[in-house]
């Protein structure tokens, strides 16, 4: 089947399955994000504390690719820094477009999204909900100082 | 293959060379609702114009130029037979939303007073909401939407109780829906707006393409359409309206042969339809969109619509054979026109156009340009397959087959 790099079975998994799922009772903070091409939205609730990301869930509406890849997302950034958590979405830029393999350590299942890069229809789908992880996140520069920006 | 109407599309199919092309799969393109595929005389007449004809239009004396005009206008005076109006109300534009735009812009810039209401439908595409939403912010005039109904249906009665209450000044609406392939009852529509003296303006995208369509039958002020969804080329679109109405609307865009005369103390206008055409047009897209509309009437717009309506029953049909799946919109394929969305459980639409394609099926995915509809709906996408002549039922046997594997391949 030539659709395998893109439906592997762990992306599929996650769609089934997807962990993290749901909204958090007292977030930190909240954001939505949403494609404007197709209409998928992924929210995110985020906390952080002592400049790291302690609890997140996430929730929306959109297709496998969407909703696998915040899965995937949240999973590998539970528990991170918010320095790891930013180095984590930008080796997912890098691998979605091509340009860098994937950082298994950083990424936990998410290095299945490599296959995406052969769809560029699909890629926005793909970074939905890393794109929310990075508004949700303090700036890298200011996670040194703590979880200071944009929380309770 | 041949069909009731006597449509033969295995000989149509000979005409598009994209159908045609080589290696690869057959292709099964059944998303023309959102642009069509162009026969080899449209194709030919754009070439044949920039090889033997090209020049501007309206401007030299030489014979070249003369010939370019000539081919222009006499595309024109085609384009406008083709929906029962005349040369004089037939302005070309680059596409149906500028065509929207215009009557907008031109129109309602002037006319709209704070307060005054526009009527559009829950059911248009962005390209009929945005620009009166824009007109209206400058105005003071409101935007409202007759509601569609479980149905797809339009809620008339909400329209006739709009028109008594409310200063309603324009009701702008589409002649068929782009997601729920709704055929809108507009000359029902266009005779209460305009006992209430309101401006009727039809958005034809999706009728002009695949049935007869007449501006005087319809009895709206302006019909909009454009030429990329009816075998025509992209880049030209139609705004077809009574000269009444473009006699008493000033110029949308100015510049170059719009004009009857310029000064430094003020310009007048060229007469109608250039009055609204600024700058150089669209040359070999007319050429182009005036032989699409020779090859539709060729086959015929009364065969089109039948060939197309059995079709889409058809597909209504076999869609209804796949486990689970929902039609949105009109049961009844004699109340709709090509587009046929659909809902499969737990799989979606996105997906789903990604695995069809794998067979060398092409179906749309998305909100379509209608966000409003989709919240109406409670969806934020959906699955569309539409058809246009050269599509047959095994186009349709093509996409059932891919659909069910698509399902099961979801499931695990």
């Amino acid at each position: 089947m030539g659709l395998d790099d893109l439906y592997q079975q762990i992306i599929l998994d996650h769609y089934r399955n997807p962990r993290h799922r749901g909204h958090l009772d007292d977030p930190g903070m909240s954001v939505d994000h949403q494609n404007p091409l197709c209409g998928d939205q992924v929210h995110l609730d985020v906390t952080i504390r002592d400049g790291r990301i302690v609890e997140l869930a996430h929730a929306g509406d959109g297709c496998s690719i969407s909703q696998a890849s915040a899965s995937m997302m949240s999973e590998a950034a539970h528990g991170k820094s918010i320095e790891d958590a930013h180095r984590a979405i930008d080796n997912v830029l890098a691998l979605i477009h091509g340009e860098a393999p994937a950082d298994e350590d950083l990424l936990g299942d998410a290095v299945a999204l490599e296959g995406v890069a052969k769809y560029p229809a699909r890629v926005r789908c793909a970074l939905l909900g890393w794109m929310a992880l990075r508004d949700a996140l303090p700036a890298p520069s200011h996670a040194e100082k703590g979880a200071g920006v944009g929380q309770q | 293959m041949t069909h009731a109407a006597g449509i033969e599309v295995a000989t149509l199919r000979a005409d598009f060379p994209i159908l045609n092309r080589e290696g690869g799969r057959r292709l099964v393109y059944l998303d023309s609702a959102a642009t069509s595929q162009k026969p080899w005389p449209v194709l030919g007449a754009m070439e044949n114009y920039y090889r033997e004809t090209n020049a501007n239009v309206h401007r030299g004396v030489y014979e070249l130029a003369a010939e370019a005009t000539e081919r222009f206008e006499a595309a024109r005076d085609r384009v406008a037979a083709f929906v029962g109006t005349r040369r004089e109300g037939l302005v070309f534009t680059k596409n149906a939303t500028e065509a929207l735009n215009l009557i907008a812009w031109a129109w309602g810039m002037r006319n709209l007073a704070p307060g005054d209401v526009v009527v559009t439908t829950e059911m248009e595409h962005h390209s009929n909401i945005v620009p009166w939403q824009i007109v209206a912010e400058m105005t003071g005039a409101r935007v409202l939407f007759i509601p569609v109904d479980g149905d797809g249906q339009l809620d008339l009665q909400w329209l006739s109780v709009t028109l008594r209450t409310e200063p309603v000044r324009v009701v702008s609406v589409t002649h068929v829906s782009n997601v729920l392939g709704t055929i809108n009852p507009v000359a029902e529509i266009a005779r209460s707006a305009h006992s209430y003296g309101a401006l009727v303006v039809v958005d034809g995208a999706q009728s002009v393409p695949h049935m007869p369509v007449s501006l005087a039958e319809l009895g709206c002020d302006a019909l909009v359409f454009t030429g990329h969804k009816m075998l025509g080329p992209t880049g030209i679109g139609v705004l077809a309206a009574t000269p009444e109405l473009l006699d008493g609307m000033e110029p949308f865009l100015g510049g170059g042969e719009m004009i009857s005369d310029v000064s430094t103390d003020g310009s007048t206008w060229a007469d109608l339809p250039w009055k609204f055409e600024a700058g150089t047009p669209p040359i070999a897209e007319a050429v182009g969109l005036g032989a699409a509309v020779d090859y539709l009437t060729m086959i015929g717009m009364a065969q089109v619509r039948e060939h197309e309506r059995d079709l889409t029953a058809y597909m209504m049909e076999a869609l209804a054979e796949v486990d689970g799946l929902t039609i949105l919109g009109p049961e009844d394929a004699d109340l709709r026109g090509c587009p046929v969305s659909f809902a499969i459980p737990d799989v979606h639409p996105h997906d789903v156009a990604q695995l069809v394609d794998r067979e060398g099926v092409c179906v749309r995915a998305g909100h379509h340009c209608a966000k409003p509809l989709m919240r109406t709906l409670g969806v934020t996408a959906t699955t569309r397959a539409s058809t246009h002549v050269y599509n047959g039922r095994d186009d349709v046997d093509a996409l059932v087959a891919a659909l069910q594997r698509a399902r099961n391949f979801m499931a695990g």
